[in-house]
């Protein structure tokens, strides 16, 4: 445990003392939002309805843009190898650098969110919900790329590729999380998505750090 | 008993495998061409114009042959994989990269014939319908697998990784299957139902289902056909490949 | 037997674009997959050959 509370407080001081690659992010996920009202056109009710839509897209590749930074620096140094020999069981230390990467790309997205809707004329709570998907669904996101990048490591073309892997698993999670969010709006009951959605986050808790560490050890051999 | 484990473990050899498929190449060839004619004949002359949908409906002759192909070729490849990254056995790694085009030719072919009846049957080339929508995520699940497996210059490396992206993608399959299917029950919009009638006639369905066996040969022999070439890349090097006939042979 | 004519087995109903389009790209992808798999063979085996030539040329004096 220690060792975990320990590798996230190494990559959090790191991605401080860094701050402008998470900022990047950030203003990525609100550049890419407010783009689409300027290609869609400014009515009101169009855009009220395709919100829920464009926001989660929008943090979905947020979030993938991000994930070219969780293994790859401390691949270059040489840390991930000295990871992966330490005694601490190298599972543990990966799910740590997945949650610190989660605190620096995923929370800040989550509370961005809501004045992004507010551009969208999100009742609030339509915009409470909108939170609330992400707060689950981002650290699904990171879970999942963490995959993804583990497999991508230190390959030419990484990036793209990357997103060749991930996006098509991050299709249900865009589907329960948008989803959730646009039934609040036309008066359905949410709580089946919003259910589904945890559901799929407690799978990936359990499924998703393991098969990124069995993907790191191979990249490392 | 311990005879024929042996004799599989034999078999799981690139070098003892390659005459193995070589003999067994041509006669999936002449079951698939037998089969396609076969099909093919039923499908055109024997099976009757359907009442709602005409001639247009021969389209699921290929239609549904193909989609069940890449689905199926899918399941298989990550077994493949997976049993490779487990065992470490090389063959079967190798076998999973043969698989990985065919299926996602198979998966292409499901979409573009389901592309072409969508338009003569729902008037329009594309529909977000659940299975459409999963097939084509199907496809891109297909192109990631070729795309990882072939960024990697490692032979190792490529086959365990994308042994990892296989498996993670098959458990994957069915949520995204029953997420698609709940979207698309929400979004009632577009949704035309593909079910046909009830009373197939017998002749169709006898049709399909030879016209099925024949992808299954297809697949198979340019399965074979490509794992061959695999090893002969990966195996270059060895002895055993620079003694083959057709390496020693005329120049 | 279905047809009366071969020109309505090519017509099929009115539906030859969508019937033909989806059996002849079927067609024509199961045509060239074994081609150019055969291909990667052939280029593979050049290689083979070519590499056997060369040290065949080296062990001569």
């Amino acid at each position: 445990m220690n060792a975990l509370l320990s590798v996230i407080r190494r990559d959090l001081l790191l991605a401080l003392r860094r701050k402008g690659d998470a900022l990047t992010v950030l203003f990525f996920f609100v550049i890419v939002t407010s783009l689409f009202p300027l290609g869609i056109g400014p009515e009101a009710n169009l855009l009220r309805k395709i919100a829920p839509g464009i926001l989660w897209v929008a943090a979905l590749l947020a979030t993938m843009l991000g994930l070219g930074r969780l293994f790859a620096p401390d691949h270059a140094d040489g840390t991930l190898e000295q990871m992966a020999l330490s005694p601490s069981p190298f599972g543990l230390l990966v799910m740590g650098k997945i949650i610190a990467h989660w605190l620096t790309t995923g929370m800040p997205l989550v509370a961005l969110a809501p004045f992004l809707g507010l551009l969208f004329d999100l009742p609030a709570d339509a915009l409470f919900l909108l939170t609330l998907t992400l707060l689950i669904g981002t650290p699904l996101l990171s879970l999942i790329g963490a995959i993804g990048a583990a497999l991508t490591l230190g390959l030419r073309g990484g990036g793209v590729l990357l997103s060749l892997l991930v996006l098509p698993l991050y299709v249900p999670a865009l589907i329960f999380g948008a989803g959730a969010v646009e039934a609040q709006i036309v008066g359905l009951d949410a709580s089946g998505h919003l259910s589904l959605l945890a559901a799929l986050l407690a799978l990936a808790v359990f499924f998703a750090p393991w098969a990124a560490t069995v993907a790191l050890r191979i990249a490392l051999e | 008993m311990s005879n024929r484990l042996i004799n599989w473990f034999k078999y799981a050899s690139p070098q003892s495998f390659y005459p193995l498929a070589g003999r067994m190449i041509p006669w999936f060839w002449g079951l698939a061409a037998i089969a396609f004619a076969v099909g093919l004949y039923i499908g055109f002359f024997v099976a009757p114009t359907d009442f709602q949908q005409g001639e247009g409906y021969r389209i699921i002759f290929i239609h549904v042959p193909a989609s069940w192909m890449s689905m199926f070729i899918y399941c298989v490849m990550a077994f493949w994989a997976g049993l490779g990254l487990a065992l470490n056995t090389r063959l079967s790694s190798m076998m999973a990269q043969a698989l990985a085009p065919t299926g996602a030719l198979m998966a292409f072919l499901s979409l573009w014939t389901g592309a072409f009846w969508g338009k003569p049957m729902w008037g329009t080339w594309w529909v977000w319908d659940a299975r459409l929508t999963s097939e084509l995520i199907l496809f891109f699940l297909y192109l990631g697998f070729i795309a990882l497996t072939s960024a990697i210059d490692e032979p190792r490396r490529a086959d365990k990784a994308g042994a990892i992206l296989a498996l993670v993608g098959v458990f994957n399959v069915p949520i995204i299957y029953f997420s698609v299917q709940w979207w698309n029950t929400l979004h009632q919009g577009a949704s035309v139902s593909l079910t046909r009638a009830p009373s197939m006639a017998m002749t169709m369905l006898l049709g399909m289902l030879v016209m099925a066996f024949a992808f299954w040969m297809y697949s198979i022999a340019v399965a074979l056909m490509r794992v061959r070439a695999i090893i002969l890349e990966r195996e270059a090097h060895t002895d055993w490949v620079k003694q083959l006939p057709e390496v020693q042979g005329a120049r | 037997m279905q047809w009366e004519s071969p020109a309505a087995f090519f017509a099929m109903g009115g539906y030859a674009l969508y019937v033909w389009g989806s059996f002849g790209m079927a067609a024509v992808a199961m045509i060239v997959e074994p081609l150019l798999v055969g291909r990667r063979r052939r280029d593979i085996l050049r290689r083979l050959r070519r590499e056997r030539l060369a040290e065949e040329l080296d062990e001569k004096p």
